[in-house]
Protein backbone atom coordinates (compact mmCIF):
# COMPACT_ATOMS: atom_id res chain seq x y z
CA UNK A 1 0.00 0.00 0.00
CA UNK A 2 1.16 3.52 -0.84
CA UNK A 3 0.25 6.49 1.42
CA UNK A 4 1.48 10.37 0.51
CA UNK A 5 2.56 10.51 4.17
CA UNK A 6 2.82 8.58 7.30
CA UNK A 7 -1.04 10.10 8.98
CA UNK A 8 -2.15 8.94 5.79
CA UNK A 9 -1.82 5.41 6.45
CA UNK A 10 -3.87 5.49 9.65
CA UNK A 11 -6.18 2.71 9.84
CA UNK A 12 -7.23 0.23 7.70
CA UNK A 13 -5.75 -2.31 10.02
CA UNK A 14 -5.78 -5.84 9.33
CA UNK A 15 -8.54 -7.95 11.07
CA UNK A 16 -6.97 -11.95 11.79
CA UNK A 17 -8.82 -14.61 13.11
CA UNK A 18 -7.67 -16.62 16.21
CA UNK A 19 -7.85 -20.59 15.46
CA UNK A 20 -6.04 -21.85 18.53
CA UNK A 21 -8.28 -19.34 21.03
CA UNK A 22 -11.49 -19.83 19.29
CA UNK A 23 -13.58 -22.32 20.86
CA UNK A 24 -15.35 -23.97 17.37
CA UNK A 25 -15.95 -23.50 14.08
CA UNK A 26 -19.36 -21.68 15.02
CA UNK A 27 -17.58 -19.62 17.59
CA UNK A 28 -14.72 -17.58 16.11
CA UNK A 29 -12.60 -14.83 17.62
CA UNK A 30 -11.50 -12.04 15.63
CA UNK A 31 -8.45 -9.54 16.34
CA UNK A 32 -8.41 -6.06 14.80
CA UNK A 33 -4.74 -5.26 14.89
CA UNK A 34 -4.10 -1.30 16.06
CA UNK A 35 -0.42 -2.31 17.06
CA UNK A 36 -0.61 -1.25 12.77
CA UNK A 37 -0.93 2.25 12.99
CA UNK A 38 2.25 4.50 12.48
CA UNK A 39 2.88 4.38 16.15
CA UNK A 40 1.52 1.39 17.12
CA UNK A 41 -1.71 2.13 18.62
CA UNK A 42 -5.65 2.71 18.29
CA UNK A 43 -5.21 6.31 19.36
CA UNK A 44 -3.49 7.70 16.33
CA UNK A 45 -7.03 7.65 14.93
CA UNK A 46 -8.57 9.60 17.58
CA UNK A 47 -5.74 12.09 17.42
CA UNK A 48 -5.63 12.22 13.55
CA UNK A 49 -9.40 12.70 13.97
CA UNK A 50 -9.05 15.81 16.72
CA UNK A 51 -6.51 17.68 15.09
CA UNK A 52 -8.08 17.69 12.00
CA UNK A 53 -11.53 18.59 13.55
CA UNK A 54 -9.80 21.29 15.48
CA UNK A 55 -8.10 22.75 12.10
CA UNK A 56 -11.38 22.93 10.30
CA UNK A 57 -13.04 24.96 13.44
CA UNK A 58 -10.20 26.92 13.09
CA UNK A 59 -8.75 26.97 16.13
CA UNK A 60 -5.57 25.37 15.57
CA UNK A 61 -2.92 27.69 13.80
CA UNK A 62 1.21 27.20 13.04
CA UNK A 63 2.98 26.67 16.33
CA UNK A 64 -0.07 26.38 18.26
CA UNK A 65 0.68 25.15 21.80
CA UNK A 66 -1.52 21.88 22.14
CA UNK A 67 -2.75 19.87 25.70
CA UNK A 68 -4.15 17.05 26.53
CA UNK A 69 -4.16 14.84 29.35
CA UNK A 70 -3.59 11.45 28.66
CA UNK A 71 -1.88 8.01 30.56
CA UNK A 72 -0.06 7.43 27.24
CA UNK A 73 -1.11 6.56 24.08
CA UNK A 74 -2.95 9.23 23.10
CA UNK A 75 -0.32 11.92 24.03
CA UNK A 76 2.24 9.35 21.68
CA UNK A 77 -0.14 9.82 18.76
CA UNK A 78 -1.07 13.40 18.74
CA UNK A 79 2.74 14.12 19.21
CA UNK A 80 3.53 12.29 15.98
CA UNK A 81 0.23 14.19 14.54
CA UNK A 82 1.22 17.82 16.03
CA UNK A 83 5.02 17.55 14.65
CA UNK A 84 4.09 16.32 11.12
CA UNK A 85 1.63 19.95 11.41
CA UNK A 86 3.83 21.89 13.36
CA UNK A 87 2.19 22.50 16.68
CA UNK A 88 3.75 21.88 19.60
CA UNK A 89 3.01 19.80 22.68
CA UNK A 90 2.46 19.17 26.29
CA UNK A 91 0.94 16.40 27.64
CA UNK A 92 0.01 15.80 31.33
CA UNK A 93 0.27 12.22 32.09
CA UNK A 94 0.30 10.50 35.77
CA UNK A 95 3.32 9.69 37.06
CA UNK A 96 2.72 5.77 37.92
CA UNK A 97 3.11 5.00 33.68
CA UNK A 98 5.67 3.22 32.35
CA UNK A 99 9.08 4.41 31.41
CA UNK A 100 8.75 3.74 27.26
CA UNK A 101 5.54 5.55 27.08
CA UNK A 102 7.81 9.17 28.64
CA UNK A 103 10.61 8.11 26.22
CA UNK A 104 8.26 8.26 22.99
CA UNK A 105 6.66 11.14 24.36
CA UNK A 106 9.94 13.08 24.43
CA UNK A 107 10.97 11.48 21.21
CA UNK A 108 8.28 12.90 19.31
CA UNK A 109 9.03 16.22 20.91
CA UNK A 110 6.08 16.46 23.71
CA UNK A 111 6.73 18.49 26.93
CA UNK A 112 5.34 16.10 30.07
CA UNK A 113 3.90 17.63 32.84
CA UNK A 114 3.40 14.87 35.81
CA UNK A 115 0.62 14.23 38.00
CA UNK A 116 0.30 12.51 41.14
CA UNK A 117 0.01 8.71 40.97
CA UNK A 118 -3.13 8.47 43.59
CA UNK A 119 -5.99 9.29 41.69
CA UNK A 120 -4.45 8.25 38.11
CA UNK A 121 -6.31 10.04 35.16
CA UNK A 122 -8.43 11.93 37.02
CA UNK A 123 -5.68 14.32 38.32
CA UNK A 124 -4.27 14.47 35.39
CA UNK A 125 -7.84 15.72 33.88
CA UNK A 126 -7.50 18.13 36.65
CA UNK A 127 -4.78 19.10 36.19
CA UNK A 128 -4.99 19.91 32.41
CA UNK A 129 -8.20 21.68 33.02
CA UNK A 130 -6.18 23.87 35.60
CA UNK A 131 -2.97 24.62 33.03
CA UNK A 132 -6.20 25.30 30.33
CA UNK A 133 -7.51 27.69 32.36
CA UNK A 134 -4.67 29.66 33.06
CA UNK A 135 -2.98 29.28 29.18
CA UNK A 136 -6.59 30.84 27.37
CA UNK A 137 -4.23 30.59 23.90
CA UNK A 138 -3.12 26.80 24.35
CA UNK A 139 -6.10 24.27 22.80
CA UNK A 140 -6.81 21.56 24.92
CA UNK A 141 -8.34 18.96 22.42
CA UNK A 142 -9.62 16.72 25.35
CA UNK A 143 -10.28 13.29 24.41
CA UNK A 144 -12.59 12.34 26.87
CA UNK A 145 -15.19 14.70 25.59
CA UNK A 146 -14.20 15.56 22.50
CA UNK A 147 -16.84 14.05 19.66
CA UNK A 148 -14.01 14.02 17.04
CA UNK A 149 -12.53 11.17 19.07
CA UNK A 150 -15.82 8.98 19.03
CA UNK A 151 -15.99 9.94 15.48
CA UNK A 152 -13.07 9.04 14.51
CA UNK A 153 -14.43 5.61 14.90
CA UNK A 154 -17.68 5.58 13.71
CA UNK A 155 -15.83 6.63 10.62
CA UNK A 156 -13.13 3.72 10.22
CA UNK A 157 -12.83 1.65 12.91
CA UNK A 158 -16.55 0.41 12.31
CA UNK A 159 -16.69 0.44 8.96
CA UNK A 160 -13.64 -1.51 8.67
CA UNK A 161 -14.95 -4.44 10.87
CA UNK A 162 -17.95 -4.72 9.15
CA UNK A 163 -16.44 -4.48 5.56
CA UNK A 164 -14.20 -7.49 6.87
CA UNK A 165 -16.47 -9.35 9.01
CA UNK A 166 -20.12 -9.16 7.59
CA UNK A 167 -21.34 -11.63 9.92
CA UNK A 168 -19.71 -10.36 13.55
CA UNK A 169 -22.38 -10.69 16.65
CA UNK A 170 -19.75 -9.07 19.07
CA UNK A 171 -17.82 -6.35 19.55
CA UNK A 172 -15.45 -5.98 22.37
CA UNK A 173 -13.42 -3.41 23.52
CA UNK A 174 -11.40 -1.78 26.30
CA UNK A 175 -13.40 1.50 27.67
CA UNK A 176 -10.57 4.46 28.81
CA UNK A 177 -12.10 7.63 26.80
CA UNK A 178 -15.26 5.48 25.76
CA UNK A 179 -14.38 6.56 22.47
CA UNK A 180 -13.57 3.56 20.61
CA UNK A 181 -16.55 1.99 21.80
CA UNK A 182 -18.96 4.91 21.51
CA UNK A 183 -18.28 5.16 17.87
CA UNK A 184 -17.59 1.85 16.53
CA UNK A 185 -20.48 0.21 18.79
CA UNK A 186 -22.76 2.63 17.16
CA UNK A 187 -22.10 2.35 13.54
CA UNK A 188 -22.34 -1.28 14.34
CA UNK A 189 -25.73 -1.04 16.08
CA UNK A 190 -27.23 0.87 13.10
CA UNK A 191 -26.25 -1.95 10.65
CA UNK A 192 -26.43 -5.55 12.72
CA UNK A 193 -29.21 -5.66 14.17
CA UNK A 194 -29.11 -7.87 17.89
CA UNK A 195 -25.25 -6.93 17.92
CA UNK A 196 -23.87 -7.64 21.20
CA UNK A 197 -21.47 -4.52 22.45
CA UNK A 198 -19.05 -5.42 25.49
CA UNK A 199 -17.14 -2.89 27.46
CA UNK A 200 -14.00 -4.26 29.06
CA UNK A 201 -12.83 -2.39 31.72
CA UNK A 202 -9.22 -2.33 33.82
CA UNK A 203 -9.68 -2.81 37.45
CA UNK A 204 -6.21 -1.34 38.77
CA UNK A 205 -4.38 -1.55 42.21
CA UNK A 206 -6.20 0.88 44.98
CA UNK A 207 -3.76 3.71 44.60
CA UNK A 208 -5.17 4.61 40.96
CA UNK A 209 -8.78 4.45 42.91
CA UNK A 210 -7.12 6.82 46.12
CA UNK A 211 -9.59 9.75 45.56
CA UNK A 212 -9.96 12.13 48.75
CA UNK A 213 -13.83 12.05 48.24
CA UNK A 214 -16.41 9.99 45.49
CA UNK A 215 -17.46 13.76 44.11
CA UNK A 216 -14.26 13.68 42.29
CA UNK A 217 -14.98 10.37 40.34
CA UNK A 218 -15.33 10.92 36.40
CA UNK A 219 -17.35 9.64 33.68
CA UNK A 220 -16.12 10.97 30.42
CA UNK A 221 -18.51 13.58 29.11
CA UNK A 222 -18.52 10.78 25.38
CA UNK A 223 -20.19 7.92 27.56
CA UNK A 224 -23.31 6.82 26.48
CA UNK A 225 -24.55 3.14 28.04
CA UNK A 226 -26.97 2.69 25.76
CA UNK A 227 -24.59 1.96 23.00
CA UNK A 228 -23.13 -1.32 25.42
CA UNK A 229 -25.08 -4.36 26.03
CA UNK A 230 -22.41 -5.01 29.42
CA UNK A 231 -19.41 -3.66 31.00
CA UNK A 232 -16.82 -5.68 32.63
CA UNK A 233 -13.53 -4.96 35.26
CA UNK A 234 -10.96 -7.06 34.63
CA UNK A 235 -8.42 -7.09 36.93
CA UNK A 236 -4.37 -7.31 36.23
CA UNK A 237 -4.11 -11.13 36.84
CA UNK A 238 -6.99 -12.26 34.03
CA UNK A 239 -5.46 -9.44 31.80
CA UNK A 240 -1.98 -10.81 32.49
CA UNK A 241 -2.98 -14.21 31.66
CA UNK A 242 -4.83 -13.70 28.86
CA UNK A 243 -2.20 -11.19 27.12
CA UNK A 244 0.66 -14.34 27.82
CA UNK A 245 -2.13 -16.75 25.88
CA UNK A 246 -2.24 -14.22 22.91
CA UNK A 247 1.20 -14.84 21.99
CA UNK A 248 1.57 -18.24 23.00
CA UNK A 249 -0.93 -19.70 21.24
CA UNK A 250 -1.49 -17.06 18.56
CA UNK A 251 1.42 -15.49 17.80
CA UNK A 252 0.64 -11.88 18.83
CA UNK A 253 2.56 -9.88 20.87
CA UNK A 254 -0.17 -7.20 22.69
CA UNK A 255 -0.80 -4.85 25.59
CA UNK A 256 -1.73 -5.89 29.00
CA UNK A 257 -5.05 -3.90 28.23
CA UNK A 258 -5.51 -5.88 25.25
CA UNK A 259 -5.70 -8.97 27.62
CA UNK A 260 -7.97 -7.79 29.38
CA UNK A 261 -10.22 -6.78 26.18
CA UNK A 262 -9.43 -11.10 25.48
CA UNK A 263 -10.54 -11.84 28.95
CA UNK A 264 -14.26 -10.50 28.00
CA UNK A 265 -14.30 -11.55 24.56
CA UNK A 266 -14.12 -15.32 25.75
CA UNK A 267 -16.37 -15.06 28.06
CA UNK A 268 -18.36 -14.09 25.38
CA UNK A 269 -17.19 -17.00 23.07
CA UNK A 270 -17.80 -19.54 26.20
CA UNK A 271 -21.62 -18.05 26.63
CA UNK A 272 -22.16 -18.63 23.14
CA UNK A 273 -20.82 -22.34 22.83
CA UNK A 274 -23.74 -23.34 25.81
CA UNK A 275 -26.09 -21.54 24.59
CA UNK A 276 -25.27 -23.41 21.35
CA UNK A 277 -25.22 -20.04 19.28
CA UNK A 278 -22.86 -18.83 16.30
CA UNK A 279 -20.90 -16.23 17.07
CA UNK A 280 -18.37 -13.92 15.06
CA UNK A 281 -16.57 -11.51 17.97
CA UNK A 282 -14.61 -8.97 16.65
CA UNK A 283 -11.83 -7.42 19.43
CA UNK A 284 -9.71 -4.78 19.49
CA UNK A 285 -5.69 -5.67 20.35
CA UNK A 286 -5.00 -1.74 20.90
CA UNK A 287 -1.02 -1.70 20.98
CA UNK A 288 1.60 -4.03 21.21
CA UNK A 289 3.75 -5.53 23.77
CA UNK A 290 6.74 -2.93 23.82
CA UNK A 291 5.80 -0.47 25.66
CA UNK A 292 5.29 -2.16 28.49
CA UNK A 293 8.22 -4.66 28.33
CA UNK A 294 9.75 -2.62 31.66
CA UNK A 295 6.43 -3.24 33.85
CA UNK A 296 7.98 -7.41 33.82
CA UNK A 297 4.11 -8.21 32.26
CA UNK A 298 6.17 -10.80 30.13
CA UNK A 299 8.26 -12.43 32.45
CA UNK A 300 8.29 -14.47 35.36
CA UNK A 301 5.29 -15.87 37.09
CA UNK A 302 1.99 -14.18 36.77
CA UNK A 303 2.13 -13.83 40.75
CA UNK A 304 5.70 -11.77 40.18
CA UNK A 305 4.30 -9.64 37.36
CA UNK A 306 0.92 -8.71 39.37
CA UNK A 307 2.59 -7.51 42.01
CA UNK A 308 4.66 -5.52 39.53
CA UNK A 309 1.70 -3.83 38.74
CA UNK A 310 0.70 -2.92 41.56
CA UNK A 311 -0.43 1.11 41.74
CA UNK A 312 0.41 1.32 37.97
CA UNK A 313 -1.96 2.55 35.07
CA UNK A 314 -1.14 -0.32 33.03
CA UNK A 315 -4.12 0.35 30.38
CA UNK B 1 -27.21 -15.68 51.36
CA UNK B 2 -24.12 -14.19 52.06
CA UNK B 3 -22.03 -11.92 49.52
CA UNK B 4 -18.69 -11.11 49.65
CA UNK B 5 -18.03 -6.80 48.88
CA UNK B 6 -15.34 -5.77 48.20
CA UNK B 7 -14.99 -2.15 49.36
CA UNK B 8 -12.85 0.80 48.38
CA UNK B 9 -10.05 2.72 50.26
CA UNK B 10 -12.31 5.84 50.02
CA UNK B 11 -15.14 4.37 51.83
CA UNK B 12 -13.71 2.43 54.93
CA UNK B 13 -14.49 4.74 57.41
CA UNK B 14 -17.47 3.14 57.46
CA UNK B 15 -16.17 -0.30 57.35
CA UNK B 16 -13.79 0.02 60.23
CA UNK B 17 -11.42 0.33 57.97
CA UNK B 18 -11.78 -3.66 56.31
CA UNK B 19 -11.66 -4.01 52.97
CA UNK B 20 -13.90 -6.97 52.66
CA UNK B 21 -17.01 -7.54 54.53
CA UNK B 22 -19.54 -9.31 54.26
CA UNK B 23 -23.95 -8.73 53.27
CA UNK B 24 -27.01 -10.42 52.71
CA UNK B 25 -30.05 -9.81 50.28
CA UNK B 26 -31.51 -10.90 47.10
CA UNK B 27 -31.24 -7.88 45.21
CA UNK B 28 -28.31 -5.44 45.39
CA UNK B 29 -30.48 -2.27 46.49
CA UNK B 30 -31.69 -5.22 49.65
CA UNK B 31 -27.55 -5.67 50.88
CA UNK B 32 -26.92 -1.87 50.60
CA UNK B 33 -30.35 -1.67 53.55
CA UNK B 34 -28.02 -4.56 55.26
CA UNK B 35 -24.61 -3.96 55.02
CA UNK B 36 -26.08 0.05 56.71
CA UNK B 37 -27.37 -1.73 59.72
CA UNK B 38 -23.68 -2.77 60.69
CA UNK B 39 -21.43 -0.60 58.56
CA UNK B 40 -23.81 3.36 59.52
CA UNK B 41 -23.57 5.60 56.72
CA UNK B 42 -22.27 3.26 53.66
CA UNK B 43 -25.31 3.03 52.07
CA UNK B 44 -25.62 7.07 52.02
CA UNK B 45 -21.91 6.68 49.95
CA UNK B 46 -23.86 4.54 47.45
CA UNK B 47 -27.23 5.43 46.67
CA UNK B 48 -28.67 9.02 46.03
CA UNK B 49 -32.23 10.07 45.74
CA UNK B 50 -34.99 9.43 47.89
CA UNK B 51 -37.24 6.02 48.27
CA UNK B 52 -35.35 3.27 46.63
CA UNK B 53 -32.39 5.90 45.07
CA UNK B 54 -30.22 5.16 42.80
CA UNK B 55 -26.97 4.77 42.35
CA UNK B 56 -24.08 7.52 42.79
CA UNK B 57 -23.37 8.58 39.06
CA UNK B 58 -19.57 8.34 40.48
CA UNK B 59 -19.64 5.25 42.09
CA UNK B 60 -19.80 1.85 39.89
CA UNK B 61 -20.55 -1.56 41.36
CA UNK B 62 -19.71 -4.79 39.59
CA UNK B 63 -21.33 -8.58 40.67
CA UNK B 64 -19.03 -10.91 39.83
CA UNK B 65 -17.26 -8.38 37.76
CA UNK B 66 -20.14 -7.54 35.73
CA UNK B 67 -21.08 -3.85 35.79
CA UNK B 68 -24.72 -3.42 38.01
CA UNK B 69 -26.02 -0.99 35.69
CA UNK B 70 -26.79 -3.71 33.02
CA UNK B 71 -28.04 -5.63 35.63
CA UNK B 72 -30.74 -3.37 36.26
CA UNK B 73 -28.95 -1.78 38.95
CA UNK B 74 -30.26 -1.47 42.47
CA UNK B 75 -32.39 -4.49 41.50
CA UNK B 76 -29.86 -6.76 40.34
CA UNK B 77 -30.17 -9.94 41.44
CA UNK B 78 -27.78 -11.58 44.00
CA UNK B 79 -26.90 -15.16 44.32
CA UNK B 80 -25.51 -16.73 47.47
CA UNK B 81 -21.55 -16.96 46.96
CA UNK B 82 -21.66 -13.70 44.62
CA UNK B 83 -18.39 -11.15 44.87
CA UNK B 84 -19.66 -7.74 45.03
CA UNK B 85 -17.16 -5.06 44.21
CA UNK B 86 -17.64 -1.02 45.15
CA UNK B 87 -15.10 1.14 42.84
CA UNK B 88 -14.92 4.57 42.33
CA UNK B 89 -15.24 6.04 38.78
CA UNK B 90 -12.07 7.05 37.35
CA UNK B 91 -10.52 8.11 33.73
CA UNK B 92 -8.75 6.16 31.29
CA UNK B 93 -7.38 7.05 28.54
Amino acid sequence: MRYDSLVSSVGRTPLVGLPRLSPSADVRLWAKLEQDNPTGSIKDRAALWMVQDAEKRGVLSPGAMVLEPTSGNTGISLAMVCRQRGYRLTCVMPENTSIERRQLLAMWGAEIIFSAAAGGSNEAVAVAKRLAAEHPDWVMLYQYGNPANAQAHYETTGPEILEDLPSITHFVAGLGTTGTLMGTGRYLRERVPGITVVAAEPRYGELVYGLRNIDEGFVPELYDPAVLTSRYSVGPKEALRRTRELVAEEGIFAGISTGAILHAALAQADRAVKEGKRADIAFIVCDGGWKYLSTGAYAGTLEEAEAALEGQLWA
Amino acid sequence: MAVKVRVPTILRTHTGGSKLVEGTGDTLGALFVDLDTRHEGLRGRLVSGEGAGELHRFVNVYINDEDVRFLGGLDAKLSDGDEVTILPAVAGG
